[in-house]
């Protein structure tokens, strides 16, 4: 038998709410982590995964504090040590990685030096040795040439890279644990894919063992001998990472392995009904009860006990694994989406460029915007009415810059964007008329900050309704209330605060507001990417059933190439602010691809541990777009030479219709993708 | 906390609001001990009229600098006034003041400072380094400037308390300001085409309004302190109206063999600063607000 690193026994943690109920955050949790293997914590947010992580090198956050049990670590209970002996342990014998380690770094010390803290910190290393051990850490978190990167400031570093010099400075102390928080969220797909690679590879090298905590089950499929999956502060499954992602037994899991949207499937997920009820909201039964396909009566009042499987290695908290032990393969199903657009052309961009560049006092005296090399160029995309376009690529692409300027919010270098065929929109708010702002409304990624805190949802959603429909009174009111209908939320919702509602009930809220605008367009951005996967189905569909209730134009933005697949007719992939593909959806998901949308699909995780992302090109991130030639010329891993350097790429159109932009001859480009 | 927000239900009137904030506030020690100090000192800047047991301004040369007994609890002063009548009545004028004065430092700073967190760029730079030039001339000498030009009156003190102590609200409001200007909520607003007018009320107000109170809170205890300074210079309340800065001014010559007659309005003084003070950071805290400005005391 391996030894036991950390071992957490019926630990549980909680805080004292303003009536003076003891209300629990963590409920009897314990597993024990053995030496050497890395365990992944999944759940939503509030599920209590990063408490127990923190709980795990005895640490409980201010406000919180433990009710009962122990985290043991080396035999004594890190919970009640004192902070004397806390502080040998952090960082030397177990290590945390939080989330956006890397823009935690300090920013006015170089790299080096903050690696060197962490040495005389967390190791018993001289002074000569530890110039050594800086090198050999950086080159173990494979950063290129260490002695430049040591020599450098952390803002002058990539997100991936920044990320990379966490882990080097957690590795100082040679750590036999390592806890993670959710250390790639946050980062682009294809960073994601490279840091998880280098956690894998570094877990081997090490032997250290890893707790990686995430809401991704993509990101812990790919790292994970062992799985752990938190629901309202309980494990309800822990097993064998592969068994549990390939056949899980328990609903919670099953039905959300469902929700999550595949690259090999085009259509919507179906999606898990309500959300995680919030600590303390819970008495009785099962805490998955109101959300379970397979609940019985029991389960209503009886809360099921974590049962251990010997022969699947597997522990289940459910009454009913039985049932899915039968039938669990995954086998997911998914509502087509019906191609519901129309010929008639709904928005128009020809040639548009949008620059952030500051504007010497000549051009802002003559109001032009003069940029040779601007952040956005040669847009041109023609949007069909009823269609779902999707703009794709990695954050700084441009995709919210497009649809800033198309929503009137930021003037546009050049270019025409055109509404239904003749009517010029300006991409200035002030030159449009208030129909024309009516027309395109916008749903943001992170309701908490779409919506003012200080508003109640009727508030928020009468906003529109006053300003475009003058509706006042009673027939205010029933608007609202209709419109709430739409979303699926009741009526009692109309008086409530952002704050009391959960991540999904906050974007139906915005979803509503969009709507009642009565509009032709909807510019998302991001809209499911701060949501829990169990509600992002959820959202997704609701988006589908309003559009074909009212045969509205979304153009979606998004990083996620799986979601986009799931909901989008067509797709644009974007590199430094140009078009390099743009074509019917399931073409741009097959080859022939652009060279960029090749790395882009080769990255996304699947929360499947047979299927291993393809890192094709390096993770940098390039400040400004090139002077010329192809805007990907430098990460292209099959670039052709000058070619590539002096000259835009020409549009090549596909048999099926997919436009790609690249030198390499649609066949050849064929030729390497199919292997 | 946080979490708890989550178990609160429903919108509440503006009263309940309110009222959920005071109990809020007086429930810590600090904040009770602050409340009572304010309230006291209010309910006796109204009734001290009623209740003065002499003429404050009755000088009586027998009675000079009498030591405080049964008669004259707080002895009396160098021209024979009672010190007890002159100390509950010295803190009306400084409280009505500043009172009013924190009212037009907070309209001003606050709607200029959501002005220049509104429209950014070159036009905050410039009236920002305005209101910096200004208010970098020692105010004490812009006071007394202003005071000798146009007099002490009340018509004038207020507004030009006021307009000094109004640059930390703009800059509080400015920051506030910039802070929720980011937020997406502002840029929906302003896509669908709401008047500036209708963003900065319905959108900024309601989210920048419990910071600026708070500032305009803690302006008020620095403006008393600044007042009283005033009146001990002689440019605030003129004689014969009681005041504590005028007293603390008049007695401290005689501190060594008086002491009655300089310790009641001093008492006086730093008691109402220290109230309105730990009031204000009662109220910050009620509000969940960080304040880093240091209290005047
Ligand atoms: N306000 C701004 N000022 C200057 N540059 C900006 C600004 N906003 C975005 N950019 C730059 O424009 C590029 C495109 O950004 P954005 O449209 O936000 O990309 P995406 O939405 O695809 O992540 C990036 O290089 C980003 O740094
Ligand atoms: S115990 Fe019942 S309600 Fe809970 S997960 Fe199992 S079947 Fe569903
Ligand atoms: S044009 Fe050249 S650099 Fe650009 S994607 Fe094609 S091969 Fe790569
Ligand atoms: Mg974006």
């Amino acid at each position: 038998m391996t030894e036991i690193i950390q071992k957490v026994k019926n630990l549980s943690i909680g805080f004292k709410s303003k009536k003076g109920e003891e209300i629990l955050i963590l409920r009897n949790i314990s597993t024990n982590i053995k030496k050497g293997e890395t365990v992944g914590i999944v759940g939503e947010s509030g599920s209590g995964k990063s408490t127990l992580a923190l709980a795990m090198m005895g640490y409980v956050k201010h406000g919180l504090y433990t009710i009962g049990g122990e985290c043991e670590f080396n035999s004594s209970n890190l919970l009640k040590m004192k902070n004397r002996d806390l502080e040998k342990i952090r960082g030397r014998k177990i290590a945390m990685i939080p989330q956006n380690a890397g823009q935690a770094l300090t920013p006015n010390l170089k790299i080096g030096y903050q690696i060197d803290e962490a040495l005389q910190l967390h190791s018993d290393l001289k002074e000569e040795e530890r110039e050594q051990k800086i090198s050999e850490l950086l080159n173990k978190v494979r950063l290129p040439s260490p002695e430049t990167i040591a020599l450098r400031y952390p803002h002058e570093l990539s997100g991936g890279q920044q990320q990379r010099v966490a882990v080097a400075m957690a590795l100082a102390g040679t750590p036999d644990l390592l806890l993670l928080d959710e250390p790639t969220t946050g980062l682009d797909v294809t960073t994601q894919a490279h840091v998880l690679e280098l956690l894998n590879f570094i877990a081997k090298d090490t032997g250290t063992s890893m707790v990686y905590v995430s809401h991704d089950l993509g990101a812990i499929a790919q790292v994970s001998d062992r799985i752990i999956v938190m629901y309202s502060g309980e494990i309800v499954l822990e097993g064998p990472s592969r068994d549990i992602l390939k056949k899980p037994i328990h609903p919670y899991t099953y039905g959300l392995l469902k929700s999550i949207p595949k690259l090999s499937l085009a259509g919507l997920p179906q999606s898990m009904p309500g959300s995680q009820p919030q600590p303390g909201t819970m008495h009785r039964g099962c805490s998955f009860f109101d959300r379970c396909n397979f609940s019985e009566e029991k389960c209503k009042n009886n809360s099921p006990q974590l049962e251990y499987l010997e022969e699947l290695k597997t522990s289940v908290r459910c009454f009913n694994y039985k049932s899915l032990m039968n039938d669990s393969q995954v086998n997911q199903t998914v509502n087509k989406i019906k191609m519901s657009f129309q010929d008639k052309e709904i928005l128009n961009l020809s040639e548009v460029s949008i620059s952030y560049a500051k504007q010497k006092l000549l051009d802002q005296v003559l109001n032009r915007i003069s940029d040779d090399n601007p952040t956005v160029k040669d847009i041109n995309i023609n949007i069909k009415k009823g269609e779902t376009i999707a703009l794709v690529g990695e954050s700084g692409s441009g995709k919210s810059t497009i649809l800033k300027s198309i929503a009137g919010l930021l003037r546009t270098k050049g270019g025409i964007i055109k509404f239904d065929q003749d009517r010029s929109l300006s991409s200035d708010l002030k030159e449009r008329d208030p129909n024309d702002l009516r027309i395109i409304q916008l749903i943001f990624q992170n309701p908490d900050e779409s919506l003012n805190p200080n508003h109640t949802v009727e508030e928020i959603i009468a906003q529109p309704l006053k300003l475009y429909f003058g509706l006042k009174g009673e027939e205010l009111k029933k608007n609202i209330i209709d419109l709430l209908q739409k979303v699926r939320l009741g009526e009692f919702y109309m008086s409530r605060y952002p704050r009391q509602l959960s991540g999904g009930e906050k974007q139906r809220v915005a979803v509503a507001r969009a709507f009642a605008a009565k509009p032709d367009i909807i510019l998302c951005d991001e809209v499911t990417s701060a949501l829990d996967v169990s509600v992002q189905a959820a959202v997704l569909n609701l988006l589908q059933q309003l559009k074909e209730d009212f045969g509205t134009t979304y153009i979606f933005v998004s990083h996620d190439l799986a979601v986009v697949r799931a909901i989008s007719d067509r797709v644009a992939v974007l590199y430094q602010g140009r078009l390099c593909e743009v074509g019917p959806s399931k073409d741009v998901y097959q080859f022939p691809s652009h060279p960029y949308t090749e790395v882009l699909l080769g990255a996304v995780l699947e929360p499947d541990p047979d299927i291993k992302p393809k890192l094709v090109a390096e993770d940098i991130v390039e400040e400004k777009p090139p002077q010329k030639g192809c805007s990907f010329q430098g990460r292209c891993s099959r670039i052709l030479g000058d070619i590539c350097k002096n000259e835009v790429p020409p549009w090549q159109i596909t048999n099926s219709g997919n436009s790609i932009r690249c030198h390499i001859p649609l066949k050849e480009l064929q030729k390497d993708q199919i292997n | 906390m946080k979490l708890d927000n989550i178990y609160q239900e429903e919108k509440k009137s503006n009263f309940a609001k309110v009222s959920e904030i005071i109990i809020t506030m007086a429930s810590r020690p600090s904040g009770f001990i602050g409340l009572s100090i304010l309230i006291f000192h209010v309910i006796l800047a109204f009734i001290s009229p009623y209740i003065a047991p002499y003429d404050f301004k009755a000088i009586n040369p027998t009675l000079m600098l009498q030591a405080p007994s049964a008669e004259y609890w707080f002895g009396t002063d160098d021209l024979g006034r009672d010190v007890f009548t002159r100390t509950i009545l010295g803190g009306r004028t400084a409280l009505t003041i500043t009172f009013f004065g924190s009212l037009i430092a907070l309209l001003w700073g606050g709607l200029l400072g959501i002005f220049c967190g509104l429209v950014g760029g070159k036009t905050d730079d410039i009236v920002m380094r305005i209101v910096d030039a200004f208010l970098s001339i020692p105010w004490i000498l812009a006071m007394l400037l202003i005071v000798s030009l146009l007099g002490t009156s009340t018509e004038v003190l207020i507004p030009a308390l006021g307009f000094f102590y109004g640059k930390g609200i703009v800059r509080v409001a400015r920051a506030a300001t910039h802070d929720v200007i980011a937020k997406d909520f502002i840029v929906s607003a302003r896509a669908r085409g709401h008047s500036n007018f209708s963003i900065i009320w319905n959108e900024i107000i309601p989210n920048v309004r419990d910071a600026i109170l708070v500032e305009g809170a803690m302006r008020w205890s620095w403006m008393l302190l600044g007042f009283s300074s005033l009146s001990f210079l002689g440019f605030g309340v003129s004689p014969p109206t009681p005041d504590w800065g005028l007293m603390i001014s008049n007695a401290r010559g005689l501190m060594s063999f008086a002491y009655w007659s300089v310790i009641a309005p001093i008492v006086g003084l730093s008691s109402l600063i220290i109230g309105i003070n730990l009031t204000a950071d009662a109220f910050a805290k009620a509000l969940g607000i960080d304040r880093s400005t240091k209290a005047p005391v």
